[in-house]
């Protein structure tokens, strides 16, 4: 279960990451204009409640879902991918997705244009300028990105309950059972509450140590 | 010394519609320290952008030893660049931000070892190799800019307002150390900057600009001796500027007085601008000069004292090192060589124009 939880919140961390990079970094370099527009986009979707969001996306990954309908229309046929891992992790992406963008495109806004005439002064084309400066320069914005994407993916017990349907039980599932569920035992809750509390901080920890010897930059 | 190295032809430059270079012809030698003076706006910086290839021109050619360069990107440009924020990397060190482009030229780690620590040396800042620029102060930091430029042993080394950020006396060190180690590594400088004293002190060649226009070109000497126009004269250095009219040559009357002057190939009776430095002017006795004029204020400006004096309603400025008293009536000596003759300057049509005495 601890396994489970830690490991669909990299996935969703991973996921969200590698989603959010491309996005933050095209945006970025758009027009002020161009840039309210998209973050309006973004933010809309966001003014509506967490729980009916996931209510959501459970009517559309039903086994007759509007997913499924499409996919069946476009001749691809049915899959079933409700109440699995994938769901969950899907779910999670989902929600979070905006905690990982947001920070990365500030980094990325804020990133002054002359360091990067600077790197092609000085040799570099579009591809090492990127991975020599923009990257390394926005590390510290992927890293909160990271921690505000990882840290409530891992106890969350919403998404798991309606996009995994009890099957994949996560820690946050488990604390909430103990305290409103059938097993009801406060004690086990708690003690699982303060583990997972204390791995979440060792790997928050290890993550921003491992940060500061990439960047050396006073957060900008 | 007299190779062309660079040549910029009928460069025109617009953003959004706004002209702001008007066909700029220059060409820069090879070893020359080269200045692009003038006030904000005069399209400078917009021509340095070009010859660093951070900007394409709307029309016209840039030339690198003959070869047109115009679609060249910068990072294939034998060019490097000293940024006006200096634009060092944050994420780096000294010596890493130094040893970017051999990086990235993948020089062996020995070779960018001594080749970072010369160029360390050269704007004496060894055993500063690793620190971080973001902890240095603004001098050292145009120093580590300096480095990182020169190390990659450019053709040319693009300087947009470096001394800008500084304050007095370390811009005053800085021009100095700049004009040593272009002779020390003998490559071409092209410097921009509003300020005409660093243009005078540092430059073989200063092109004075305005409006997206080249004024006039030339020597720092001849530019403050012989300034082509009104505008040129008032930007390098204070002037008095007086309407006048040219009678004849050597015929001319400004300030109600008739003068000799030593200008000549003006037509006839036309209106001409009229130049005089303030250090020019010597305050004799109302009875030894043809002006005669009140002093309106003193003030000392250590070497000199700067006054105001004002004749038949011009106020002339003057500089000299006897301080007249306020309110003291004083008249004011001119010699021939002192009266500079200008054209009326009626916008840019003069300004490519040759030798216009």
């Amino acid at each position: 279960m601890f396994a489970a939880s830690f490991r669909l919140a990299f996935y969703a961390t991973a996921i969200c990451l590698l989603i959010s990079y491309p996005i933050a970094y095209v945006v970025s370099r758009e027009t002020p204009q161009v840039q309210s527009v998209f973050m309006v986009l973004l933010m809309v979707p966001m003014w509506i409640n967490f729980l009916l969001r996931t209510y959501a996306w459970m009517s559309i990954l039903e086994n007759n879902g509007l997913l499924n309908k499409l996919l069946v229309l476009l001749g691809i046929g049915k899959v079933s991918i409700i109440n699995t891992e994938a769901a969950v992790a899907l779910g999670m992406v989902y929600n979070y997705l905006p905690f990982m963008l947001l920070p990365i495109l500030t980094v990325l806004q804020k990133l002054d244009r002359s360091l990067l005439e600077a790197s092609s002064d000085l040799g570099a084309n579009g591809v090492r300028t990127f991975l020599r400066v923009v990257f390394p320069l926005s590390l510290p914005g992927v890293l909160s990105g990271v921690t505000m994407v990882f840290v409530p993916s891992v106890s969350t017990f919403v998404i798991s309950k309606l996009l995994g349907g009890g099957k994949t039980l996560l820690l946050g599932d488990l604390i909430e059972m103990q305290f409103l569920g059938n097993a009801y035992n406060p004690y086990i809750g708690s003690a699982v509450s303060i583990v997972m509390m204390l791995i979440v901080l060792v790997c928050m920890f290890v993550m921003n140590k491992f940060g500061d010897g990439g960047e050396e930059t006073s957060m900008f | 010394m007299s190779t062309e190295l660079i040549r910029l032809k009928d460069c025109v430059m617009t953003f959004d519609g706004e002209t702001v270079l008007k066909s700029i012809n220059l060409y820069i030698n090879d070893k020359e320290f080269l200045t692009l003076l003038g006030p904000s706006g005069c399209g400078k910086t917009t021509t340095l952008r070009i010859i660093g290839g951070f900007e394409k021109p709307t029309s016209g050619d840039i030339f690198f030893d003959g070869k047109r360069v115009n679609d060249l990107p910068p990072y294939r440009r034998r060019v490097n660049t000293v940024f006006q924020k200096y634009a060092l990397f944050p994420h780096l060190n000294v010596y890493e931000n130094i040893a970017f482009g051999l990086r990235i030229a993948k020089q062996t780690e020995s070779e960018i070892k001594s080749r970072v620590g010369a160029a360390l040396e050269l704007v004496g800042l060894t055993n500063f190799d690793k620190r971080r620029v973001t902890q240095m102060s603004g001098g050292q930091q145009q120093r580590v800019a300096i480095a990182r430029a020169i190390v990659n042993q450019p053709e040319v080394l693009l300087l947009d307002e470096p001394l800008g950020a500084l304050d007095l006396k370390m811009r005053k060190e800085m021009q100095v150390e700049l004009k040593r180690i272009q002779r020390q590594v003998g490559i071409t400088f092209i410097y921009v900057t509003h300020d005409q004293e660093e243009a005078l002190t540092m430059s073989d060649t200063v092109a004075v600009m305005r409006g997206g226009v080249i004024e006039q070109i030339g020597t720092p000497v001849d530019i403050y001796n012989e300034p082509k126009n009104a505008f040129v004269a008032d930007f390098i250095g204070e002037s008095n500027i007086l309407p006048g009219t040219m009678h004849k040559d050597f015929d001319v009357t400004f300030g109600g007085v008739r003068w000799v002057c030593v200008d000549k190939g003006f037509d006839t009776e036309s209106p001409v601008d009229v130049v005089i430095r303030p250090e020019d002017i010597q305050l004799v006795s109302t009875d030894d000069s043809p002006i005669k004029g009140r002093v309106l204020s003193v003030t000392f400006k250590g070497v000199h004292y700067e006054s105001t004096i004002e004749a038949d309603g011009y106020n002339w400025l003057i500089h000299s090192t006897k301080a007249p008293n306020v309110g003291e009536n004083v008249g004011l000596f001119l010699t021939p060589e002192d009266i500079h003759i200008m054209h009326k300057s009626a916008g840019e049509a003069k300004a490519e124009g040759g030798d216009s005495y």
